[in-house]
């Protein structure tokens, strides 16, 4: 018999691997998974998404057990957790700048998979994923941001489910339907904590799974967009592939000890962020009869928030917000570009998507600003190279003067 | 005994598995959407947020012209403003800049489908709420407000994403509200006393 590589092993360890193939798992997904070997800096936010998560299930399962849910106990427990519950206030304040966090890990991750083409074939499939869970998210956190039940909760509850009654004909018993009573009360905020902290969780780590699992079936890009399987050496291993343990764990916890640094400062330090983590109006209790002047959502749905406000008219404004939203599930199909990284794309893609990311950011700002004068005309005119990106690619993707794309992944070492 | 697998050979009926398989699948499918509506209609406003839904009664005696007071009925803010006849003869000026002047569009029992949206000039009954995305709007009553500029006619602005009304709560042209604010079902069971949510007084309650 051939010699093997992985003869069995004996006493208890063996006896569980003949029953659960944790050494082969660990194999195939770890010791013997073979990344390309020239990740950059935009590759620790995958790593690190997944680190926030973990931290916002654990700091959200111990606020659960200190938090009352109800229109007349939600405010008043999380003033208890904030001043009697002991290291209540690092509980929350973990979970709230770790909602942030979040978002910011995500939008550069999703920046990264933009920048290096990692949506094209053959990772359609995985960016849909990806991008399912950022809808996901933002559910997630905005549902998480209606439970403290502060004046800004009520009114962002209020608005965001008054976007449902836009749809025609339905709309006015949807909104009715998804609140629960004839005004944002005590079913809405009841519902969102069931949703919170149970189902949409669970959703994610199906999700997340299911973002692995397709991840490892193709294998991941890099910043020159070559596909490693296609040169292997005669064992089979990419040429340009490194193990994923232990050369990209190692870097991973680098990228963690650096994030979490980072972290704490603004945890022990700034955990409002001037306003923009936790926002001044949200210090007071829910009022139906006084909405807070001016109201601005967190600031991870400003750009989207932004671009509603742009249209004088309801259903374009609600309309216009969906397919800002939604283009980026499009983008593998309206991508036609023969490359896939930035680096070897020509000046046209490069001016739109420098515009693409002036105008997120740009809109980010406008968002929380107050609706009226300059800001207004300002988003206005970001709103159009944020559509351009997206309705114009399959142009320009296709007229734009590419570079030849090397055999091998590139190194600066 | 033979070596075939035991889901092939002569004896299988092919048609009949596929017809049973999709009946079962069939039925096992509706079965599903039907046990979905109880998850589904739990959702609903419950008994008692619709019990809570009763006529509210508001004294309005001390109310003059240029004052507003609010009151809540079914969970909605309900703005009672006092018109002075000066401001409700102006009214029409605003017809040319306004999305649905003769409020063809917009909720409002039938007293209140006219120029000055109420039952009675001196006094206008609206839901506060924007027809935008449900914010409050904002008091804005004098003419020519500094944030508004010279031209404002006196009403109300919204905080949220910038809708203006006139003093009979009708949307402004460039406004993202697409109708005028709503209007509720209203009585007066006296001049000094105003039913909120019926409309007829005679029908009792309250």
């Amino acid at each position: 018999m051939a010699h093997d590589p992985y003869p069995a092993r004996p006493g208890l360890w063996g006896w569980i691997n003949r029953r659960l193939p944790v050494d082969a798992f660990m194999r195939s997904q770890v010791t013997e998974y073979y990344a390309p070997r020239n990740f950059n800096f935009w590759y620790f936010f995958g790593s690190l998404a997944l680190l926030v998560l973990v931290m916002q299930l654990v700091t959200g399962i111990f606020l659960a057990m200190f938090y009352k849910v109800g229109e007349n106990n939600s405010f008043d427990s999380v003033e208890f957790i904030m001043r009697e519950v002991n290291f209540g206030w690092l509980l929350r304040y973990l979970h709230s700048t770790g909602a942030s966090a979040f978002f910011l890990v995500i939008y550069l991750h999703m920046f990264r998979g933009i920048m290096y083409g990692s949506y094209k074939s053959p990772r359609e499939l995985l960016w849909l994923f990806g991008m399912i869970i950022y809808l996901a998210l933002m559910a997630e956190a905005f549902m998480g941001y209606v439970l403290p039940w502060g004046n800004m909760s009520f009114w962002a509850a209020t608005v965001i489910i008054n976007l449902f009654g836009a749809i025609p004909v339905i709309g006015s018993t949807l909104v009715e339907w998804i609140r629960g009573d004839y005004g944002i009360a005590d079913a809405t905020l009841n519902r969102f904590f069931s949703l919170h902290v149970v189902a949409l969780p669970l959703l994610l780590l199906l999700l997340v799974a299911l973002h692995l699992v397709a991840l490892h079936e193709v294998g991941s890009n890099n910043p020159d967009g070559v596909e490693i399987k296609a040169r292997k050496n005669a064992n089979g291993i990419p040429l340009d592939g490194i193990p994923f343990h232990p050369y990209y764990t190692v870097k991973d916890l680098f990228g963690t000890g650096v994030f979490l640094t980072l972290f704490s400062i603004v945890v022990f330090f700034v955990p409002t962020f001037g306003d923009l983590f936790l926002e001044k109006a949200n210090f007071e209790p829910a009022n139906p009869l006084s909405t807070p002047d001016p109201i601005s959502p967190s600031w991870y749905f400003t750009p989207y928030y932004a671009i509603l406000r742009s249209f004088p008219d309801k259903g374009a404004g609600a309309v216009a917000m969906l397919i800002a939203v939604s283009a980026f599930f499009f983008l593998p199909w309206l991508d036609r570009s023969p490359v896939k990284s930035v680096r070897y794309r020509g000046w046209i893609y490069k001016t739109f998507l420098t515009l693409f990311v002036l105008s997120f950011v740009g809109l980010m700002y406008l968002g929380l600003q107050p609706a009226q004068g300059i800001y207004v005309m300002l988003s206005r005119i970001c709103c159009v190279p944020y559509f351009a990106f997206f309705i114009l690619m399959p142009f320009y993707s296709r007229w734009d003067p590419v570079k030849p794309v090397p055999d091998r992944v590139t190194s600066h070492a | 005994m033979t070596d075939a697998p035991a889901t092939v050979g002569p004896d299988i009926d092919q048609t009949r598995r596929k017809f049973l398989t999709l009946a079962t699948s069939a039925v096992g499918g509706v079965g599903a959407v039907l046990a979905a509506i109880p998850f589904v209609e739990s959702w609903q406003p419950s008994e008692r947020a619709r019990a809570l839904g009763a006529p509210v009664v508001v004294d309005i005696g001390k109310l003059e012209a240029g004052q507003m007071i609010t009151a809540t009925w079914r969970k909605q803010v309900i703005y009672i403003v006092g018109r002075s006849q000066a401001l409700v003869d102006k009214l029409p000026q605003n017809d040319g800049e306004l999305k649905d002047k003769s409020s063809k569009n917009s909720l409002q029992p039938d007293y209140a489908k006219n120029e000055m949206r109420s039952r009675r000039a001196d006094v206008l009954v609206l839901i506060g709420i924007c027809t935008h995305l449900g914010c409050l709007p904002k008091q804005f009553f004098d003419p020519g407000d500094p944030v508004l500029g010279a031209s404002w006619p006196g009403g109300f602005r919204c905080p949220c994403h910038g809708s203006r009304f006139d003093l009979a709560g009708r949307v402004f042209n460039g406004s993202p509200a697409p109708t005028n604010l709503s209007v509720p079902p209203y009585s007066y069971k006296d001049p000094h006393t105003l039913v909120i949510g019926l409309d007829n007084p005679a029908a009792g309650a309250a």
